[in-house]
């Protein structure tokens, strides 16, 4: 009873918190709408039981994802007056568009049978939520996790080959080496006659 | 369907960390405000929000370009926070093994093998950096 009451309560602050996301005139608002979906998302995670997915989400989505979405959202210098200059033009084709998407949805909405909720499998005896999937993911799934581990080095090199560049005629400070310079060879003494200069033609180290 | 009264009883010392949360927030801005309305004055008027001789303009358009390399930044801090996330389960699960012992410790010693390579092209290429 009270499970399904916070059930409700989560599920639908995510629908409002998504219908928020679509429908708020700053994309900025839109951004944090969606990180109120994702906590309302982890809650209804934790209310099944996987508490290792909803701290993920939290901990991913909230903490990385959407910092990354602002990003982008602040760095687009969107005039929407502009944009919104060609929507009456588009209307049509966007009507349309729906209408098809919404027929499709609707097929397959119908034609879908829901059987009775499964029961969640239990986890083995004695273990939490996380430990069970754990013993899964890296032996069972093996191949899965290194595969992940394969996406997350090709995001990796790409972000770096995408947006990193060399910028010419940068100093910079190698530590090491000034670390490891000596008196012995960054000193020269050197007892010129009275009148007569040093000899730098070699250069001053 | 877990049994929500347990999961709500391993989580009672988080909500009360968190209500004290809320809690001293809610004391550290509103004691401010309090004492600052029982004991100041308050006349607001326009210049006080003026800035002050070369200061910055308090209010202006937040949608400056700023650089690209906040987002490179922002990107590897996903990666590597994905690569911690994967870490967890793994350290608990890793005593109730049993005979894979070996076996989800390899795997673990490889896949930060895998991120460990990109780690050091990163380095190397100066991606870390900021000039």
């Amino acid at each position: 009873m009270i499970q399904a009451a916070i059930f409700y309560l989560l599920a639908g602050a995510t629908v409002l918190a998504g219908i928020m996301v679509i429908s708020a005139r700053n994309p900025v608002h839109s951004v944090l709408w969606l990180i109120f979906a994702f906590v309302n998302a982890a809650g209804l995670f934790l209310v099944i039981g996987a508490e290792f997915l909803a701290m993920l989400l939290v901990i991913v989505y909230v903490g990385a994802v959407a910092v990354l979405f602002l990003f982008v959202v602040m760095m687009l210098d969107i005039d929407f007056a502009t944009l919104r200059a060609g929507a009456m033009r588009y209307l049509p084709l966007g009507l349309l568009l729906g209408a098809a998407l919404s027929v499709e949805l609707l097929l397959v909405a119908s034609a879908w049978e829901a059987g009775a909720i499964a029961p969640s499998a239990p986890p083995r005896s004695g273990l939490s939520n996380t430990q069970a999937l754990g013993t899964l993911l890296y032996t069972d799934y093996v191949f899965v996790f290194q595969a992940a581990g394969l996406i997350l080095l090709t995001a990796m090199v790409g972000a770096i080959v995408l947006t990193h560049r060399e910028r010419a005629g940068v100093k910079r400070q190698d530590p090491f080496r000034q670390a490891s310079r000596t008196p012995a060879e960054t000193i020269a003494l050197a007892r010129p006659a009275v009148g007569a200069g040093v000899e730098t033609e070699g250069g001053v180290r | 369907m877990a049994d929500v009264n347990a999961i709500a009883l391993e989580y009672l010392p988080i909500m009360i960390f968190f209500g004290l949360a809320v809690a001293f927030a809610l004391l550290f801005v509103g004691a401010p405000i309090l004492v600052a309305r029982l004991t100041g004055t308050a006349k607001p008027y326009a210049d006080k929000l003026a800035e002050y001789e070369s200061g910055f303009p308090a209010f202006a358009s937040a949608r400056g370009r700023f650089d690209v390399r906040f987002y490179l930044v922002s990107i590897l801090f996903i990666i590597f926070d994905l690569e911690v996330a994967f870490l967890f389960p793994w350290a608990v699960s890793l005593a109730h093994m049993g005979e894979d012992l070996v076996f989800a410790w390899g795997s673990m010693m490889v896949f930060l093998a895998l991120l460990t390579v990109g780690f050091i092209y990163e380095w190397k290429k100066g991606a870390l950096d900021w000039e």
